[in-house]
């Protein structure tokens, strides 16, 4: 989504202090732009937010400063922790972060609290192990003078510091009791940390600890929340981003018993009341009575005529591109080409789908000069920044309870935090603390979707049939610039979460051009799981697929060829070729396959499907997969998350499906936007390969194997292309012809 | 007027229009947040609870259509997190997100209720009301069978 791995090399030590407070806590700046003020007042101790605090009676609490939304951050960043300060895994406590940027902030995303792009035990894996590593060097110091021993004779039990030669102990909350903190933390070099064969918790897989809360009804989302004096808000939004309300009829709203008020958004109209029926029942009552301005661009699109559009803009070369990215000389190879295939491929508009519909709560003061924010958000800096320009206070004076998200999915970081402002703006208007939920309906007609784009891509062959030149246009419908202007600029107006993916990372092709066609359709856009992955590599993967059939090689030997220079991708391909038996014909059945680097994670996935012809309905019957994600953290999980990975692909493979009519979404529930079920999944059958590397991450990482992977399997077992997602079954049946 | 109803082996009252939806006097009114809202027409099954023993979706259920019955949510489930399915999701490290989770397992438990044995046929068939997004049917589908063996 950004540039990730430049940032991963985190320098610490210049940005370091150790802070001793209440009991014994330690604060650290992790990366980042850490503002120079802020370390100078936790150096004071004043507004210190600690990352680590011990109490005496032996309690570790630790923060987690990534949000949680399924995927296990909120347990797996302080294990990791944890793990190098040798704590006591039943005697941690995880606390949530305060949106403290200069402390907490992902150097994933330039110091931003924000839980995305699968990155967050990526970018804080290095740091908080060094961190914790510096911790019980501290604890180890503080132990050696209380016992009177050299700190070389100490070694650590979890949480325990043992003196081998005299069998004392002192346990860490003991230490805590009394110890010094050093002004200055101590210095650990990254080879002095644990051997992956000495992890106690790192690959062991310990129990989420949001779980138990999850299957007794107790886990807390914003929409479960009540405050003293709380009203209940709806929002009838514009059905066109950039529209306003012109007139509203709300004579029938306000009948209703219980709404307090109608009220005029800039964006919307707004229904404050009392109880929540009430506040559904007068949204419901508005929807025919207000008019709306026709300002905004997206008025008039067409979302099946757009991608008509988009698919012959990117053919045509006359058509203006900028380049993405180059390797070799593709501009100078392409022409040298013996022999060329060309082929194109479309992506549709898809939509988040978070089983929990948007919703916070907002309270401002009675002076408009705070505001205290309840919210699942997948940015912390987000959900306070809007907030606070909007109401025109400093960011200190938003107080954010980050809560459980019912679902994420790449909905909740935009920089506007739509949700959010809802609450605000009602709570400043009702004067009383509001909550605005918004119905499925809110939720998909205001949905922020995955982009739609048209994939033009062309193959240069030598002499000897060698794969030499690779162009790929892509004409994408914008994301980065409409759902955060601000990373936007300082990615310097690159639209990454567009565009990567686009290459051919791996392989071994040495001339490849990628371009982008830039296209603005005033459709709300976001990035999607799998983000920018889905669509390009679905193409990529696709059409090295045809280039082997069309030369009459077996498509996995031709992947295996290509990435020869690439020993771990090499290796998730055998082996999910393997667990496949990929040779083992299959009567009625189709084999498919795709393999991908996703921000250096190697996944490779296999679907085995069949087809009912007269309906054009496919059928997955298997899916496996492979993932090198490094080392992962807590293996179950990644499995977990593959799974989960592999059956939202699924859906936008297959069956979910956004359109567009004169500006506006033309689904409005789960009756015609089609998630998977139960019914609709196979068995999935993967495997982590565990390796020493450097984390890169599990949340996403399979979701773009799939339309490839499928694809393939209908080629394979009918000769016919599937060009467009998602697969639907009018789609293939005039594939099929 | 009033409606006056058991939950969870309590009474309870509310007085919401007749016509107000379970879903909303359970989460709101007698603030049992287990119950979730996802769609609000019966298609996701984030609302499942059981009304007489038998699983409905409170949001398609009016409030007058309970009076006088006995309503259990997610909390009233077990006293401690006992239900053999609630320790089989655990076991199975089933949710993710977990907002559907409530709804998946009440549907489950209306099953075993039924049917204490099912095939796996008969489970897809049952839980295919209830959509997860996170995609954990194949957790689902094995703590589902551990619960069944280990009922």
């Amino acid at each position: 989504m950004n540039r990730p791995l430049k940032h991963l090399e985190t320098k610490v030590s210049r940005r370091q202090v150790m802070v001793g407070a209440a009991g014994l806590s330690f604060a650290i700046a992790l990366a980042g732009r850490a503002g120079a003020s802020v370390l100078a007042s936790a150096r004071t101790g004043k507004e210190l937010s600690p990352w680590v605090s011990i109490a005496p009676d032996g309690t570790i609490s630790i923060v987690s400063a990534a949000t949680e939304m399924g995927q296990g951050s909120m347990t797996s960043l302080p294990l990791i922790l944890a793990e190098e300060l040798d704590a006591d895994w039943s005697k941690v406590k995880i606390v949530t972060a305060p949106p403290i940027e200069a402390i907490y902030g992902n150097p994933g995303f330039q110091g931003m609290m924000y839980t995305a792009g699968s990155n967050a035990v990526t970018s804080y894996y290095t740091p908080l192990r060094i961190f914790g590593a510096q911790v019980r060097r501290v604890l180890l110091d503080n132990a050696a003078k209380t016992l009177g021993v050299p700190v070389d004779e100490l070694t650590t039990e979890p949480s325990t510091v043992v003196h081998a030669k005299s069998g004392r102990r002192l346990s860490y909350g003991e230490i805590a009791a009394t110890a010094q903190v050093p002004a200055q933390a101590p210095d650990i070099k990254p080879e002095q940390l644990k051997k992956t064969k000495d992890f106690r918790l790192i690959t062991k897989d310990v129990m989420r600890v949001e779980l138990p809360g999850k299957v007794n009804g107790t886990a807390l989302y914003s929409i479960d929340l009540q405050v003293p004096n709380m009203l209940y808000g709806t929002v009838l939004r514009a059905p066109v981003e950039g529209s306003v309300p012109d007139k509203i009829a709300d004579t029938e709203a306000k009948a209703i018993a219980g709404v307090v008020r109608v009220v005029r958004l800039p964006y919307g109209v707004g229904v404050l009341a009392e109880t929540p029926w009430a506040a559904f029942d007068a949204r419901r009552a508005l929807t025919q009575s207000v008019t709306w301005s026709r300002t905004g661009t997206a008025w008039g699109f067409d979302s099946e005529k757009g991608i008509d559009r988009f698919a012959a803009d990117a053919k045509n070369p006359a058509r203006m591109s900028t380049e993405w990215s180059r390797i070799g000389d593709p501009r100078g190879a392409m022409p040298k080409a013996v022999s060329t295939m060309e082929a194109e491929y479309r992506c549709d508009y898809a939509y988040h789908a978070q089983m929990e519909p948007l919703n916070a709560i907002a309270s401002v003061s009675p002076a408009g000069d705070a505001v205290e924010i309840w919210a699942g958000t997948q940015s912390q800096t987000t959900a306070t920044e809007a907030p606070a320009k909007l109401l025109g206070i400093p960011k200190n004076k938003v107080k954010l309870h980050d809560m459980l998200m019912g679902g994420g999915f790449g909905r909740r970081g935009n920089r506007d935090v739509d949700f959010i402002i809802d609450a605000v703006l009602m709570s400043k208007e009702a004067g009383r603390p509001v909550k605005v939920m918004w119905t499925r309906e809110d939720d998909i007609a205001n949905g922020r979707f995955r982009p739609i784009s048209a994939h033009a891509v062309k193959a240069g062959f030598d002499q000897s049939g060698k794969l030499t030149a690779w162009q790929h246009r892509i004409a994408v419908d914008r994301v980065g610039a409409y759902m955060d202007p601000v990373r936007y600029q300082m990615a310097g107006g690159k639209d990454f979460i567009a565009m990567l993916g686009a290459d051919l990372k791996g392989y071994d092709v040495p001339h490849q051009l990628v371009e982008q066609l830039y296209r603005d359709t005033g459709v709300r856009t976001n990035p999607l799981r799998g983000i920018s992955f889905l669509a390009n590599r679905f193409a990529t993967e696709s059409f090295i697929d045809e280039i082997a059939r069309k030369r009459g090689v077996d498509p996995l030997a031709y992947h295996l060829e290509l990435l020869k220079g690439t020993p771990r991708a090499i290796k998730v391909v055998e082996r999910v070729a393997q667990m496949a038996e990929w040779g083992k014909r299959r009567e009625g059945r189709g084999l498919g396959f795709a393999y991908l680097d996703y921000s250096g994670s190697q996944v490779a996935g296999i679907a085995e499907i069949s087809l009912n012809r007269a309906s054009g309905e496919i059928k997955v019957h298997n899916f496996w997969c492979t993932i090198d994600c490094g080392v992962a953290v807590q293996p179950d999980n990644v499995i977990a998350q593959t799974e989960s990975s592999i059956v939202y692909g699924l859906g936008v493979t297959l069956t979910e499906l956004i359109t567009i009519k004169n500006g506006v979404v033309e689904q409005s529930n789960f009756y015609d936007y089609h998630v998977p079920r139960m019914k609709d999944v196979p068995p999935m059958h993967i495997e982590v390969i565990q390796t020493d590397n450097h984390p890169t991450g599990a949340g996403q990482m399979a979701t773009p194997l799939v339309a490839p992977a499928i694809a393939g399997a209908v080629a394979e077992l009918t000769g016919v292309r599937l060009r467009h997602t998602p697969f639907l079954p009018e789609r293939v049946k005039k594939a099929l012809g | 007027m009033a409606t006056n109803f058991t939950v969870n082996g309590k009474a309870a009252s509310t007085d919401a229009p007749p016509t107000t939806p379970l879903l909303w006097v359970i989460r709101e009114g007698l603030k049992l947040t287990g119950t979730k809202f996802g769609c609000g027409t019966g298609l996701c099954g984030a609302c499942m609870v059981h009304i007489d023993g038998k699983r409905a979706f409170s949001c398609q259920t009016q409030v007058s259509e309970v009076a006088g019955k006995s309503v259990t949510t997610i909390e009233g489930l077990s006293p401690d997190s006992s239900h053999p399915l609630q320790k089989a999701w655990l076991a199975e490290h089933v949710p993710q997100c977990g907002y559907c989770q409530s709804g998946q397992i009440m549907s489950a438990a209306d099953l075993l209720s039924q049917k204490p044995k099912p095939t796996r046929d008969e489970i897809v068939e049952h839980m295919n009301t209830n959509i997860c997004r996170c995609g954990t049917y194949q957790r689902i589908v094995r703590a589902i069978e551990r619960a069944a063996t280990e009922a």
